[in-house]
């Protein structure tokens, strides 16, 4: 993981291939790379166990895009944090790109994450008190790094989702939107080839919600597996296939027949905005 | 992840929280400091008492009241009981003893010496014309006190230098200057030079009289010791057992006649038991010192549990999280320890003036190999407990 490039990514910028093209003709490979048999979460809180996962069976096809909806308490975060590496099942078996990661040591996995996984949380979790740009570095000082080659690729993700101008600002001096920009830089400053994101919009406006959108396709259209949770159905349309859970289960799982893309969505906004320069730019900076 | 990185993670967290560094640091600068300089005085007191003693000579012997218990562990001069002596128990072997210089009796008091407006309180020493044959203290100025003032009980002074800049900043040569000691009026006839030290006080802070003007002023006739100095060191045990002999009917067995070497032993045991107080004494103030240290590690350490998890779930190895712990603590415990060492040393330097002290190597080394083992062990082993978890319940954790 030293050399492979940054996946040159902008939100709102208009110098990349419009997504919806590449996006719709990419062919999405039938190799799963991640495979979920059967997987449980069990918690056991004053002696009354919780069912979180009940038997969830799901693969995720290489360069899916998946959008996993499901009602608050449905089960959906817990699902996202055994699929990144972070919890354990209670029973079950997870494969990602095709190694069972069940019976992997504590640094075995902290490795997967690190190098194929990027996680974006529903809560940020950011450092505190540490610049937006050091906690960008943070996945690339565990991946051994040198400090220029860090600081490098964590500006570029940076200025990738567009906060360039914010490199030392703590999370405390940022935005919501912004912590949740910082957090998605640092999900893919270390190129992963799978992105997981936990409610990415949750926190934001309408328009900041589809220009992550359009972030995590542009990446999904580049190759990336992409995997979203939301409770809302707009969001999840913008996926190729929504899972929905219920009560730990699946309970429905369908290919998308009307995607939205967000690139699109950008571009009628910037036109129903009075200064729409955002969506000029875009147009104006088309395909080369 | 490298140790270049290690560090660098760990100086900014210790200086992202400055107060709370400061304080773990307290914790160890405190402990040290405390250690070293309580073991310094100690171990400085034994030394300079050691010194005293030993500049007397290997050839005086001497002579307490009451039966000593040398055996093992008694605590010296605790066993001393029954009737002291007076000046016609010195006079008394001074007149029967062969082969010794001296005979002389010893007191000691403590009283007010005022000239003019300045005044001081030294300790008075007590002795013969012939006391100056068995100090180690040396002239300065002027002369020691004669036979026919001692026989008289003169009022005539030998001031320490501490007494002498002290009640007479202004006069290079006080010699013929009349002081008042608790209200009666004696004559300076020399000074010592500085000697530096002293047990329990300072050595320089003393005015040597003969005895018999000491007794009136403490109004007693008791002396303490009876100091004999053995004309030949081969004949030590004979002279001993002189005293013995002559003094028995009047005391029976309730004399003790120490060599130097006795004296010493005497001394240091006393001295040790002083030493193992001060650093007990010390040793607590290290424990507190310790779970200071402990406390503030283990909050700042659950605090930063979720900071632990969100570096696992990066990537973050548990080396990687141990080795930011451990190098932080060590840096803390590191840095703490040199500034103890620092403080306790140059308070150690600051007190020589008063108290004797000398710093030992072997104090400095547990003092803070103790503070920098507290602080490493509640560093590390809750992040070591944190490094465990899977990286959700760290993430959890509140
Ligand atoms: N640490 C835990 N201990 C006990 N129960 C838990 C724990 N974490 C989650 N649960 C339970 O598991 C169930 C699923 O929680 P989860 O966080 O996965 O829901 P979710 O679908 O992400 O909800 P939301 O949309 O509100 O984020 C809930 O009933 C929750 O109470
Ligand atoms: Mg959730």
């Amino acid at each position: 993981m030293t050399a492979e490039p940054s996946i040159p990514v902008r939100i709102d910028g208009g110098e990349e291939e419009a997504i919806a093209g590449p996006a719709s003709a990419r062919p999405v490979s039938s190799r799963a790379v991640l495979e979920l048999r059967d997987v449980t979460k069990a918690y056991v809180l004053e002696g009354v166990v919780v069912h979180a996962l009940c038997g969830v069976t799901l693969d995720v096809n290489e360069g899916e895009m998946l959008s996993i909806m499901g009602p608050s308490g449905s089960g959906k975060s817990t699902l996202m944090h055994i699929i990144g590496l972070l919890d354990h099942p209670t029973s079950g078996t997870v494969g990602v790109e095709g190694e069972d990661v069940v019976g992997m040591s504590a640094n075995q996995l902290a490795a997967v994450r690190n190098k194929r996984i990027g996680f974006v949380f529903q809560s940020f979790n950011l450092l505190a008190r540490t610049g937006a740009l050091a906690n960008v570095e943070l996945p690339l000082v565990y991946a051994g790094l040198g400090a220029a080659e860090r600081s490098r690729r964590a500006r570029e993700a940076l200025e990738g989702v567009d906060l360039g101008d914010r490199l030392r600002h703590t999370p405390s001096q940022l935005s919501g939107g912004q912590q949740q920009r910082v957090a998605i830089a640092r999900a893919l400053v270390t190129s992963p080839s799978i992105v997981l994101a936990d409610e990415p919009t949750g926190n934001l406006d309408s328009r900041s919600g589809i220009e992550v959108m359009a972030l995590l396709q542009r990446l999904n259209a580049a190759g990336i597996t992409v995997v979203v949770v939301t409770h809302d159905a707009n969001v999840a349309r913008h996926g190729q296939r929504i899972v929905e859970l219920r009560d730990g289960k699946v309970v429905r799982d369908a290919l998308v027949t009307d995607r939205l893309f967000a690139s699109d969505e950008l571009v009628q906004l910037g036109m129903n905005t009075a200064a729409g320069a955002d969506a000029v730019g875009a147009k104006a900076g088309g395909p080369a | 992840m490298s140790l270049v990185e290690s560090f660098r993670i760990a100086m900014r967290a210790l200086f992202a929280n400055k107060v709370r560094s400061l304080l773990t640091m307290l914790g160890v600068i405190i402990g040290v400091s405390a250690v070293i300089l309580l073991v310094a005085i100690g171990t400085g007191v034994q030394g300079q008492v050691t010194g005293a003693v030993q500049g007397l000579g290997s050839n005086v012997l001497f002579v307490f009241p009451g039966k000593i218990n040398t055996g093992g562990g008694g605590s010296g001069f605790a066993g001393a009981s029954g009737r002291p002596f007076s000046l016609s128990d010195a006079r008394y072997l001074q007149q029967r003893l062969t082969g010794v210089d001296a005979v002389v009796p010893m007191s000691q008091g403590s009283a007010t010496a005022k000239y003019q407006s300045k005044s001081v309180q030294p300790t008075l020493m007590g002795t013969t014309d012939e006391g100056r044959l068995v100090s180690s203290a040396t002239l300065g100025g002027g002369r020691f006190f004669n036979r026919s003032e001692n026989d008289a009980a003169a009022r005539v002074a030998v001031i320490g230098y501490t007494v002498k800049t002290q009640l007479f900043p202004n006069v290079a040569n006080p010699v013929g200057l009349t002081m008042t000691i608790s209200g009666q009026r004696f004559t300076v006839i020399g000074w010592y030079e500085k000697r530096g030290g002293g047990i329990g006080g300072d050595q320089d802070n003393q005015i040597s009289m003969p005895i018999g003007a000491l007794q009136r002023i403490t109004t007693t006739d008791r002396v303490a010791i009876i100091l004999v100095k053995v004309t030949d060191a081969a004949e030590v045990d004979f002279v001993r057992a002189q005293i013995t002999r002559f003094l028995e009917p009047r005391f029976g067995d309730q004399v003790t006649v120490f060599s130097q070497d006795q004296t010493l032993g005497i001394f240091n045991t006393l001295l040790g038991t002083l030493t193992i107080m001060l650093a007990g004494i010390a040793g607590i103030s290290l424990l507190v010192g310790g779970i200071g240290i402990m406390n503030i590690m283990l909050v700042s350490v659950s605090e930063r549990t979720r900071e632990i998890g969100i570096r696992k779930a990066v990537g973050a190895r548990t080396y990687d999280i141990l080795s930011q712990f451990v190098i932080e603590a060590m840096m803390l415990s590191v840095l703490g320890g040199i500034i103890g060492i620092l403080v306790g040393a140059g308070g150690a330097l600051a007190l020589s003036s008063v108290v004797p002290t000398k710093i030992t190597p072997w104090a400095v080394a547990i003092a803070f190999f103790f503070s920098a083992g507290v602080g490493m062990f509640f560093g590390v082993y809750p992040a070591w407990k944190a490094s465990g978890l899977d990286p959700i319940e760290a993430l959890r954790h509140e």
